[in-house]
């Protein structure tokens, strides 16, 4: 096997990190209630915040495509943050109101919001008052989703945080993948797995509750996402030990992800080559045809979703492009540090914020593209800068093997585009 | 608390942003956590704006709660005021702030700024974005604008008009020519494309033109009273309303009314044969007051249709809304509750919806043609080309916007008379809008569900009858289904064969 060995002295792994504070221009957590609702599909998720956070959900949704989706906002008025014990009461009868009308939920969500948590609303215990006031059939846990607490995809890092004290405790040697991805690359997952001889395979969160993994000692887990400290850490307190490798993008990382599962289970080389070798081949491929727009381009990463680092390992080692500043929100060492370990040294890192500082060095360095959230894309555009939105990165299938090439397309597409325009422009 | 799931207002420090966005050289400094700043991609992606929002937002996090969020807020403040030098400020609280209570306005104000400071209070868990918008440009003008001597020749400001607006920035062209006609001049437009500078210079005007109430009316007021400028109370949307405004203007500035109408091809439009079919369509209306109102008007006395309900979700605007209704013999609905504009309009069970976003949705799921008249927009709602709702080239805009969705004259009948036909069924569409037709297919889960809901437990279709309710129309035959229900019921009958059927079309018959 080929792995590339770490270059320790000439990575990112030690390069310096500029720590920012100021402003930041990023989604809160509540934004994960997205994709999550879609993908747990028993489950509803409460947000207890104010019209402000109904309007987020709304606004980041983009378009709305369901009727009574499988969320919605209790907004909290004047007459609630009056008296503590009304606030209760009401959520009890909202709640109630809620579930009767909706029999088909087998899980709710309380998702705490900046006001819920500046007022000090337990919702920990609002969940545990509604367990048993609608058991057994209808399990009510409670997580932050708030601003004040957390970034857009730590959302769906608390939400599954919340999860695993609750799991069923399991002796079997199970593996476990970490992370709410859409079913197409869910189910490429588990086939290569499957097929390598590793199995049986659970998935947190389930599609349903009563699919939901079971965990103890003997579980091994591999994140699917580099945004999930909180569950992680969760998850190694009920002794479940977690595999440490670089996320499932692109060919290499996800064959070096694949790797390091099937060396945890003992699969040998032969078959892991024959179940990774003819897709390999295809990403390769595929990348080539996606990338041929990226070679030799400069690349900017405003912080947003956690997955800037591993998307950048992706960009400079199998795209052929440069990084100038990998920015993140935070950086969690313990899972993006083997991704950070390949990048070779060069660009900044930055994490944290401060974003008119920030679009200053943008200006400065003048990238041939810039990754960042959809109140800057216009304006950078405007600007003459390309810009990819990095919301697209978390809504899209772009893990695994199949979908490299569409993963280097969602960065080359507007650079091609560019292209395209200025040429008729000239003609 | 209440259970909300879709919006059509988003929180009041919204519709301050769009105040801001609109103006030039005017910041705001927003108290608020970091999720708040999606606001920010409103104004980016909807409406495609090459700026981002001249907003600075504190993003205090939950570590800070303890500490100074006062002193983030300080200096965010002096930050903002540094980077951007603008000519005047806006500083208020989002709905986490104000529970933090750190009075972002009493802060700025001991910072000893250069310009002006202008505090806001917003309210946010008792007002909704229109609030915001309305009270946000009240305070601007209230701090900056102030009696002057007049303009010599005669000219008027044109308020109302900002940033996410349904079609503001073509309106503002419109009402434009129709100043010209009549040699009135412009002073300024506010909020859109306003500096304070600018703001300062309203009381120049001899009238203001009072373009969206919901934007503008309280400052209107005010400059009526400070100022004593009269404005106008009529909004020229629609052909008639169009007229009464020149009047209304000419009368109020006493200039002489010149109405020029060549480019108006609506009149022509509507009285000519193929427009024959929108006679008596049974129309929903909803969406924000202004616009409802004016939709009202042309529904009935510019297309000939049948306004079967109407309603608002700007509970500011309430009464007029309800006295409009009544007018039309109908009760409003009054409501920012989604789900329940989507049942009142599956009772009414109207041919076409004239709504916002929210009824095009409402629309799809019921299979019922939406045309969008109003706000909460969507980045459909602004289009590249020239399309204003008001004066006589909106009046045009709307005739085609309106009819677009519907399926048009000879169609109609072409597709009854088809019915069997596999390309020409109900499902098939109109043949304008593209998309293939798509084999007939069972109905949504969730109009099956409602489907059901309404039939009755005790009102048996027979199957002949059933056979015979299918030939008619889809977009009427919901209405024919519950009108022979209801005329058997009525009857005592507890069946229903082809006879009954044709009785109660026979009894409802016009
Ligand atoms: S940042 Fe806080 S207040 Fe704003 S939407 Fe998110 S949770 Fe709600």
């Amino acid at each position: 096997m080929n792995t590339p060995a770490p270059i320790k002295a000439q990575s990112c792994a030690h390069s310096p990190v500029l720590k920012e504070r100021g402003q930041r221009e990023v989604f809160c957590g509540l934004t994960g209630i997205i994709w999550l609702h879609r993908k747990m599909q028993d489950a509803f998720f409460l947000v207890v915040g104010s019209r402000t956070c109904a309007h987020l959900l709304q606004s980041a949704a983009g378009v709305m495509i369901f009727a009574e989706p499988r969320f919605g906002t209790a907004i909290l008025e004047e007459t609630d943050l009056a008296g503590m014990a009304d606030a209760n009461d009401e959520l009890d009868r909202e709640v109630a109101r809620l579930l009767s009308r909706r029999p088909d939920i087998k899980q709710l969500f309380l998702v705490g919001s900046c006001p819920s948590e500046v007022i000090k609303l337990d919702l920990a215990r609002a969940a545990e008052r509604l367990t048993t006031a609608h058991a057994p059939h209808v399990r009510v846990l409670n997580y932050s989703g708030s601003g004040i607490e957390t970034t857009f995809t730590q959302g769906e890092d608390a939400c599954l945080a919340a999860m695993v004290p609750v799991l069923k405790e399991s002796q079997a040697r199970e593996l476990v993948l970490i992370g709410a991805l859409p079913d197409v690359v869910e189910d490429q997952a588990i086939t290569l797995l499957s097929e390598m001889g590793i199995g049986p395979i659970r998935v947190l969160p389930s599609s349903r509750a009563e699919g939901a993994p079971e965990i103890g000692e003997n579980t091994v887990f591999a994140c699917l996402q580099p945004f999930l400290g909180e569950t992680t850490a969760a998850l190694e307190r009920r002794g479940a030990r977690r595999i440490t490798a670089p996320f499932p993008f692109g060919e290499e990382g996800t064959t070096l992800w694949l790797r390091a599962i099937a060396e945890e289970f003992g699969v040998d080389d032969a078959t892991f080559a024959r179940v990774t070798d003819a897709p390999r081949v295809r990403a390769r491929t595929a990348i080539d045809n996606a990338s041929a727009a990226l070679r030799g381009k400069s690349v900017f990463f405003m912080p947003d979703s956690q997955l800037e680092i591993p998307l950048a390992r992706f960009l400079t080692r199998e795209c052929g492009m440069e990084a100038v500043e990998i920015g993140a929100p935070y950086i969690h060492r313990g899972l993006v540090g083997p991704d950070l370990a390949l990048i070779p040294e060069g660009p900044r890192i930055s994490e944290g914020q401060d974003v008119d500082v920030q679009l200053d060095r943008v200006r400065t360095a003048r990238p041939d593209l810039t990754v960042c959230g959809l109140g800057l894309a216009n304006p950078l555009e405007a600007e003459g800068l390309s810009t990819k939105w990095a919301i697209e990165l978390v809504f899209t299938p772009v893990h695994f093997y199949e979908q490299a090439g569409d993963l280097a397309g969602l960065f080359s597409r507007p650079l091609r585009r560019r292209a395209i325009l200025e040429q008729g422009a000239a003609r | 608390m209440k259970l909300t799931v879709w919006t059509y207002e988003g929180p009041p420090h919204v519709g301050a942003m769009r105040v801001a966005t609109a103006m030039r050289g005017l910041h705001y400094v927003l108290h608020a956590p970091q999720g708040d700043t999606y606001a920010d991609l409103l104004f980016t992606m909807i409406e495609r704006r090459d700026h981002r929002p001249p907003v600075t937002y504190t993003t205090f996090e939950g570590r800070d709660l303890g500490a100074d969020t006062a002193g983030i807020f300080r200096d965010t403040c002096r930050a903002a005021y540094e980077r951007f030098v603008p000519q005047a400020m806006i500083v208020g609280a989002s709905c986490t702030a104000e529970l933090i209570q750190d009075d972002p306005g009493g802060l700025a104000e001991t910072m000893g700024l250069p310009i002006p400071v202008i505090p806001l209070e917003l309210p946010s868990y008792q007002r909704k974005e229109n609030f915001g918008t309305d009270e946000t440009f009240f305070q601007i003008v209230k701090a900056l604008a102030k009696p002057m001597p007049r303009s010599t020749e005669v000219s008027v400001n044109l308020l109302g008009p900002l940033a996410l607006g349904f079609r503001h920035r073509d309106d503002i062209e419109e009402i434009k020519h129709l100043l010209a006609q009549m040699g009135i001049s412009v002073n300024v437009v506010a909020p859109f494309g306003a500096t304070p500078e600018h703001i300062a210079r309203l009381g120049a005007a001899h009238a203001n033109i009072l373009m969206y109430p919901e934007h503008a009316e309280a400052a209107a007021r005010h400059l009526e009273r400070v100022c004593d400028q009269p404005y106008t109370k009529t909004v020229p949307i629609g052909v008639g309303a169009t007229h009464d405004f020149v009047n209304e203007l000419a009368r109020i500035c006493g200039v002489e009314p010149k109405i020029e109408t060549t480019r108006l091809r609506q009149p022509w439009w509507s009285k000519s044969v193929d427009s024959t079919y929108l006679t008596g369509k049974r129309v929903f209306l909803f969406g924000d007051a202004t616009h409802v109102q004016a939709a009202a008007r042309i529904a009935r006395d510019e297309m000939g249709f049948d306004v079967v309900g109407l309603g608002c979700y700007n509970r500011e605007f309430a009464r007029p809304i309800r006295t409009l209704a009544k007018e039309f013999g109908l009760e409003a609905l009054i409501s920012d509750d989604y789900l329940s504009v989507e049942q009142a309009i599956e009772e009414a069970a109207p041919e076409m919806i004239l709504g916002t976003q929210m009824e095009r949705h409402i629309g799809k799921r019921l299979g019922i043609p939406c045309a969008v008249i109003s706000a909460p927009v969507h980045v459909q709602d602004f289009p590249a080309r020239y399309s204003p709702q008001m004066g006589w080239e909106g009046a045009n805009v709307i005739f085609d916007t309106w009819i677009h969705p519907l399926v048009m004259g000879l169609e109609e009948h072409l597709l009854t008379m088809f019915r069997e036909d596999f390309e020409f069924h109900d499902d098939a569409g109109a043949s304008h809008h593209g998309g293939k037709a798509v084999a007939p297919s069972a109905p949504t889960p969730k109009f099956q569900e409602r489907a059901q809901d309404t039939s009755s437990d005790v009102m048996v279709w027979l199957a002949c009858a059933e056979k015979e309710l299918k030939k008619i129309p889809f977009f009427v035959r919901g209405k024919a289904k519950r009108n022979t229900e209801k005329f058997a019921a009525e009857r005592g009958m507890s069946e229903i064969s082809v006879d009954t059927l044709y009785e109660a079309k026979a009894h409802y018959a016009r």
